[in-house]
């Protein structure tokens, strides 16, 4: 291929040529097993020399009468409420502290984003001991404050709470740094013009600041939305979904059904339900978001 | 209170909230850190014990970390190298080119920063079985070859690169590879640091895929081994654990203890896009 050519930009096949090798990547993992999860989902399974046969939607009614499949999506649904306020919150917390001279800034905000470059699987050990039911930190720290312990991973009750709680642990700091960067980037005179008209910092954080930084707070909100249904190293580690599903989440689920189970044409009709729920996701940054400041 | 009036005591609050804040967020990996360096009879009460490398020792004997790190080594290198260079071509295409269907494609590039390969597992894994290439580190990192966060970034930062660099490059009689080699990729630098250094975190990292396509140690990622070294034997050995776990996550803590300020900047620049 002669690619040497003096006036590319009108030259359509020197672009493709470009983007034909990651586009072809692109299309073998990711476009056609989307597609491919559609079209499986209305097939049987092939089971020894048998082929797959259509079934039309039977995947889907199997999965409109598991409740384990109900309790994974409700259980993803409150892993999703329990983890995204909360480290965004945490995250612009953090972003206004550190945003100010502070003692020993460097090491605050380097304990802040640590969980960041670290593998969920590596936490996940770490917070397995946190929660031990007899010799973990939580509870050691709680029965020398006379409070009862508890076995935080192995009661149906808190299971979810405590992976819950690793998300936040992990992202907190992740988010904080854009909003560290947006907080640099907000002019100072604000500030001093709210200070001669005498605002209260409560006043000023809600009237100034939080609208400001509204469009990093779509940007990480997308971000957590995503992460809280593509992330489920930590159940592998810590609960495998149990005690009874407590803290069964739908991705963890599907690599159950098609891994452990082998059930992959019912993996796939769940899968769907996923790939659904970020492709809404997509489809709602794409009108929601400002395209200017998002696409520069 | 007003924003003037930022008392002294004000401040001195807001420090010792940091600094808490601080504490309760280092306080896992700290604890660790304090149990990996302790026996286990010692590690599961804070006391004074005797500072032991035993741990670590055993660990590394126990299992076949050597092997590990090697994998997520080649893994991360090959993910890294096929990324640069297609993400690269790529991001020039929508950069600079006019090609029909160049919206569309786009829109197709972004849609993969959703509907990613860690929620395809099970047509993934069909496709390379397939191939034959389960149980391989190339298995490992061919859904993330193509990747749509790296054609964005590059396309993002060769845009803001003057056209006019470009046309010189071309009037001199250099190619489209030639100039896209001497003109765009030392410009793009930074980024390219940025963009490795988030990769390489983002795969040294993963679980659930190389989890999935692996069932040997011939293959396995550090995280994989980790997770069944964990889930062994060892059970509820804590202090072995917590040596095992720092142990995998050691070259990357390291790397972020001396170029702090890099990772935080690449991870910024990755996200802001």
């Amino acid at each position: 291929m002669n690619k040497a050519a003096s006036d590319d930009l009108d030259l359509p096949w020197v672009g493709w040529a470009l983007f034909l090798p990651a586009a072809l990547f692109l299309a073998a993992f990711t476009y056609y097993p989307a597609l491919a999860t559609l079209f499986e989902s209305f097939f049987s399974n092939a089971k020894g020399g048998r082929p797959a046969r259509f079934i039309g939607l039977d995947n889907y009614s199997t999965m409109i009468d598991d409740p384990i499949f109900w309790q994974a999506l409700q259980n993803n649904a409150w892993f999703a409420v329990g983890t995204i306020p909360a480290s965004i919150a945490l995250a612009i917390g953090m972003a206004l502290l550190v945003n100010r001279a502070l003692p020993g800034r460097a090491i605050v905000r380097m304990s802040y984003f640590a969980p960041t470059i670290l593998a969920m699987v590596a936490v996940a050990n770490i917070w397995l001991f946190i929660f031990a039911p007899q010799i973990g930190l939580l509870n050691q720290v709680l029965s020398s404050l006379g409070i009862a312990t508890h076995n935080w991973l192995g009661q149906p009750d808190t299971a979810l709470a405590g992976v819950t709680a690793v998300a936040i642990w992990k992202e907190a700091g992740f988010f904080m740094i854009f909003y560290l960067a947006a907080l640099q980037n907000m002019p100072a005179n604000l500030a001093e013009a709210a200070a001669i008209e005498g605002a209260s910092r409560w006043y000023y954080f809600w009237k100034v600041t939080f609208p400001l930084l509204m469009p990093t707070t779509l940007f990480v909100l997308v971000n957590a939305v995503v992460n809280a249904f593509r992330l489920v190293d930590h159940i592998i580690v810590m609960t495998k979904g149990g005690p009874n599903n407590a803290s069964m989440l739908l991705l963890y689920y599907i690599y159950e059904i098609g891994f452990k189970y082998w059930d992959t044409s019912y993996a796939a009709a769940m899968s769907m339900v996923l790939l659904v729920i970020l492709g809404t996701v997509a489809i709602g940054q794409f009108l929601i978001l400002d395209r200017r400041t998002h696409y520069r | 209170m007003s924003v003037a009036a930022d008392s002294a005591f004000q401040r001195l609050l807001e420090t010792i909230a940091a600094w808490m804040l601080a504490l309760l967020w280092a306080m896992p990996l700290l604890y660790a850190l304090w149990a990996a360096f302790h026996l286990s009879g010692d590690s599961s009460h804070l006391s004074f014990a005797p500072v032991t490398l035993s741990n670590f020792r055993y660990v590394w004997g126990a299992a076949p970390f050597p092997t590990y790190f090697l994998n997520t080594f080649l893994l991360v290198t090959l993910i890294i190298v096929v990324q640069f260079t297609l993400s690269t071509l790529a991001g020039y295409a929508f950069a600079r080119f006019r090609f029909p269907g160049k919206n569309l494609m786009f829109v197709l590039v972004l849609l993969q920063l959703m509907i990613m390969p860690d929620v395809l597992i099970i047509e993934n894994y069909r496709t390379l079985n397939a191939l034959g290439l389960i149980d391989t580190i190339v298995a490992i990192g061919m859904p993330y070859f193509g990747s749509a966060f790296g054609i964005f970034l590059m396309r993002q930062t060769f845009k803001s690169i003057p056209k006019e660099l470009d046309d010189a490059a071309r009037i001199e009689g250099a190619g489209t590879l030639l100039t896209l080699l001497k003109v765009y990729v030392p410009l793009a630098k930074p980024v390219y640091l940025a963009y490795g250094l988030v990769s390489v975190t983002y795969h040294w990292n993963n679980f659930l895929w190389p989890l999935i396509v692996t069932n040997s140690v011939s293959a396995r990622p550090l995280t994989v081994g980790l997770q069944i070294f964990s889930s062994g034997d060892q059970g509820i050995d804590w202090s072995i654990i917590s040596a095992a776990t720092l142990l995998s996550a050691a070259p990357l803590l390291v790397a972020f203890l001396l170029f702090q300020r890099q990772f935080v900047q690449s991870f910024l620049r990755a996200g802001i896009r």
